[in-house]
């Protein structure tokens, strides 16, 4: 692993959000790097500046402190290497599905039919080509936030960030979706990070977890999934007798006070 | 026999499309209200028209200042046939209908210029107020001096009345927008003017749509008051006229038309709301 060059690196970044009222720390000496096709997630509790790393990652902030580099390059603003899903998932509903899949092409002037075809090729791979002509408001939770994954894969990114995407759904949809999720992304060959403060997901879905402080953020401790539980599909290694261990284990160095 | 084959079909429309007895009983009840609101309506416009024409006619009332609903009807009929009654209802439509559309594209307009920088919006904010809270009729001898003694200033006066009010509802809703739609276009790589197209607009476009069954009405407002102080022709005009001559049954005819083309117009917004809306929820 060590003779791998990192895909992403944050190094010593700081965030302090200023406002009318004064200063808010939200982030504090965040160091990690991520390689590349590697799903990595940010565990912790609420408000410790979680969806802060992807936006600083995805180029909507900057940091007041450190470097956020991806193949080595400070990030400044918006890349297309980036495709990000945000908390809720956000389509528009004055948009067909089909319309609303294709959004980040418009906004990148990528329409083209091979575009539209692989958009497509993804609305299918999600089981909902049959409602291309929809609007969003007669689909259900789960199918609306596979249409947002759909439209965030559809320009192609490298790298994928993942705010909570399953909060808002009941628990079967949100089993079924880790399924689709990570065996979409591992088809693809993507890099992904996931933010969540629900341990199972956690531990189900990736290769790293990295555990972060309250606020102000910080990263309290790493740690690597074995294999036996990354590589079946979430759904089955939630089964397995190794997944309680990590469980107990995280939930300690959670609880652990500082 | 008779009797009872017609109460049977009478049955058969109140209850059609039922899918259970209890759905029957709930759209018996719900259409029969519905034809007695219907009922009692056309009873009370013939009992009206009824009694002012009674009342008239036994002099209850004073005949030169309500007139009666059958003069109204004969001078609206001569007046008609004489082609002139087009003529005022042509002019005064088109110049509503200019002032309603010019109003909200200046407004809406207005609205986009001051969503696009946050120091603009900051400091016209005051301006806006007070001119909001002004009584826009106010400004017709401006407007008269401004653009003439004709269309101009009538027209001025329709878009005066409608513009404000509409650049402060159009920006309200601009601003209204859920903050994460513009991440979302932002995460993309957005610029402000796609962010504007893909997301602001469209988000906000329920509102412009809605702030046009407002302006049908300022714009009527606007009109007839520009009409009222200088037009030679319209329907504002007539009104002004036949007070001027002390002929009221013009005045009612010009009141009946007024009433019935704002309806039309507004009517029309209505549908035309619901034709470009009717996919979202
Ligand atoms: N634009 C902003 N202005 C000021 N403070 C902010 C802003 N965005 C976030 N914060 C603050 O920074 C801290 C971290 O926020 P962030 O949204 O990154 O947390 P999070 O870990 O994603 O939380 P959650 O799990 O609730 O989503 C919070 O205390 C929040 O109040
Ligand atoms: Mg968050």
């Amino acid at each position: 692993m060590t003779d791998r060059e990192p895909f992403i690196q944050f190094e010593q970044v700081g965030k302090t959000y200023v406002t009318l009222d004064g200063e808010t720390t939200a982030l504090e000496n965040i160091n990690f790097h991520v390689f590349r096709g590697e799903f990595v997630t940010l565990l912790g509790p609420s408000g410790c500046g979680k969806s802060t790393i992807l936006s600083l990652l995805a180029g909507l902030i900057k940091p007041t402190g450190g470097t956020v580099l991806i193949e080595q390059k400070p990030v400044t603003s918006p890349s297309r290497k980036i495709g990000y899903m945000l908390q809720q998932d956000y389509l528009l509903n004055w948009r067909t599905i089909e319309q609303n899949i294709l959004l980040g092409l418009e906004i990148q002037r990528q329409i083209n039919d091979a575009n539209r075809e692989y958009a497509l090729k993804l609305l299918d791979e999600m089981g909902l080509s049959d409602y291309r002509n929809y609007y969003p408001g007669q689909l259900s939770g789960g199918m609306r936030q596979r249409v947002a994954l759909t439209r965030t894969l559809a320009t192609r990114p490298d790298i994928l960030l993942l705010d909570e995407p399953f909060s808002a759904l009941d628990f079967t949809t949100r089993l079924r979706l880790e399924d689709l999720v990570v065996k979409t992304l591992r088809k693809h060959k993507k890099t992904a990070i996931l933010v969540t403060h629900d341990i199972s997901e956690a531990i189900a879905m990736s290769d790293r977890i990295l555990i972060l402080t309250g606020r102000p953020g910080q990263i309290k401790s790493e740690i690597h999934i074995p294999s036996a539980l990354r590589d079946p599909l979430p759904f089955y290694s939630r089964d397995l007798p190794e997944f309680q261990n990590y469980f107990q284990n995280i939930w300690k160095v959670m609880n652990r006070d500082e | 026999m008779n009797k009872t084959a017609k109460t049977g079909l009478f049955e058969k429309y109140l209850t059609r499309g039922a899918e259970s007895s209890i759905h029957a009983a709930y759209l018996k009840k719900y259409r029969i209200n519905r034809i007695l609101v219907r009922l009692t309506q056309i009873f009370l416009l013939f009992a009206f028209l009824l009694l002012w024409e009674t009342a008239s006619h036994k002099q209850w009332i004073n005949q030169l200042l309500f007139s009666s609903p059958s003069e109204i009807w004969s001078l609206f009929v001569s007046m008609l046939l004489g082609g002139e009654l087009t003529v005022h209802i042509t002019a005064t439509l088109l110049e509503t209908i200019l002032g309603f559309f010019l109003g909200t594209l200046f407004g809406t307009l207005a609205a986009v210029g001051i969503w696009w920088s946050r120091f603009v919006s900051d400091v016209v904010d005051p301006y806006l107020v007070v001119l909001n809270g002004m009584p826009k009729v106010a400004l017709g001898p401006i407007f008269i001096v401004a653009f003439g003694g004709g269309y101009g200033a009538i027209i001025a006066m329709g878009v005066a009345i409608s513009v404000i009010i509409t650049t402060i509802v159009v920006y309200t809703s601009f601003r209204e927008v859920d903050p994460n739609y513009i991440k979302l276009a932002r995460t993309f790589g957005a610029s402000k003017s796609q962010i504007f197209q893909k997301v602001i607009f469209p988000a906000s476009f329920p509102t412009i749509i809605s702030t046009l069954k407002v302006n049908v009405g300022l714009a009527w407002v606007g009109i007839i008051v520009g009409e009222f102080l200088v037009s030679k022709f319209g329907l504002g005009y007539l009104i002004i006229y036949g007070f001027q001559v002390f002929n009221f049954t013009l005045v009612y005819v010009s009141l009946f038309i007024i009433a019935i083309c704002a309806t039309f117009m507004y009517q029309a917004v209505v549908s035309l709301e619901k034709h470009l809306l009717k996919q979202r929820d």
